[in-house]
């Protein structure tokens, strides 16, 4: 019987067999999930900032920025036994959630941004994304299969 | 001494800050009961230093469904000012104002919203001159915008904006119950680090 894995904001967590991994209500955050259909061993990643570099203070978790938390949960899954070369992702988030004046940055455009160039240095392909707009969107992730669900308050639910 | 992260907050200055939330929501609500012709209780304002998680399930939940309005404010103290309405507040405002209930409040008119960003717009103005003549500050407030969606995708544009220096998030939180019903709202100031500091040396207790 496969669990329930939540992944919080960042945070990363590794599933497979039945598990199912969540990751609710991403605004600019970006989900991303890593499946490797060869073997079933499956992360789920929610980050909030692209960037850790930027970052004078280290004290501070890596699972929080884009070019940290995903070569550290690929890293991870290779230790368990994942094919990386089979490895395929699918990718949610990075809306801004506010239109105000004074935006500093859109930090929901930066972390998608962030997030395809973490991937390609990777040498991960993408196979889906449901990104920007304007609106929350909570991720699920079946290991079983690699099937991901975003669900919405004003779109519903749709496969990616 | 300057505060590096939110956790090296001491007692007194939590005590502070529980203070300038008082203050603050005190002038807020008197604005917003008025504006509504309804009683309004406020409770004992609550300071919290969170991570992430905790801040999103202390105000509710990463699902529950909630209208979020955002006020930046900058000057002397730099950060936000989030107003979180249930969706029954939302339906009360507008019934206020223009006699009937919106049909579905995710497809809000023109006039609606902006009379519902004008009414957090008071709110936030009375919030921080409250705070600006009790500390001597300028404070500026940015017009407000407003999104109705889940909360922990509200709560993530605090979190990214505040939380890029450490893993936690400071608020002082106001609950609001209007007319003794279960019509609630909550009030977040969320002050910058460096932000922090100063008002709590203009407060002398840095």
């Amino acid at each position: 019987m496969g669990q329930k894995l939540i992944v919080g904001i960042s945070d990363w967590k590794i599933g497979k067999g039945d598990d199912i991994l969540v990751t609710y209500a991403l605004g600019s955050c970006i989900g991303t999930c890593l499946y490797d259909k060869t073997t079933g061993i499956s992360g789920l990643s929610h980050i909030m900032l692209p960037d850790s570099t930027a970052i004078i203070d280290g004290n501070t978790t890596r699972m929080k920025f884009a070019d940290t938390a995903l070569p550290d949960m690929l890293d991870r899954m290779r230790a368990m036994g994942a094919n990386v070369p089979a490895i395929k992702a699918k990718i949610a988030g990075g809306a801004v959630m506010f239109q105000t004046t004074n935006s500093k940055f859109n930090i929901g455009q930066r972390n998608i941004e962030a997030v395809k160039a973490a991937l390609q240095r990777l040498r991960i392909p993408i196979l889906a994304e449901d990104v920007g707009l304007n609106y929350g969107r909570t991720m699920t992730f079946w290991a079983q299969n690699g099937a991901v669900e975003i669900s919405s308050t004003i779109m519903g639910k749709k496969m990616i | 001494m300057a505060i590096g992260k939110y956790e090296d907050l001491n007692a007194m200055q939590i005590d502070v800050l529980r203070e300038v939330g008082n203050i603050g929501s005190g002038n807020a609500t008197t604005a917003l009961s008025s504006m509504m012709g309804k009683v309004i209780d406020i409770e004992v304002p609550h300071v919290e230093v969170l991570d992430f998680n905790a801040a999103i399930d202390a105000v509710g939940g990463p699902e529950k469904v909630i209208a979020g309005l955002l006020i930046r404010i900058n000057g002397d103290i730099d950060g936000m000012i989030m107003f979180l309405f249930e969706q029954n507040l939302i339906s009360l405002i507008v019934s206020t104002f223009f006699g009937a209930e919106p049909e579905n409040i995710f497809s809000l008119n023109e006039a609606e919203l902006s009379a519902i960003n004008e009414m957090g717009n008071i709110m936030a103005g009375s919030y921080v001159n409250a705070i600006a003549q009790l500390a001597g500050l300028t404070i500026d407030v940015e017009p407000p915008s407003m999104t109705i969606d889940m909360l922990g995708a509200i709560m993530s544009v605090p979190a990214i904006e505040m939380g890029e220096m450490g893993d936690k998030l400071l608020f002082i939180d106001n609950n609001m119950k209007i007319d003794d019903t279960s019509i609630r709202s909550k009030m977040l100031l969320l002050p910058t680090i460096d932000s922090l500091d100063h008002l709590l040396e203009k407060l002398g207790v840095a």
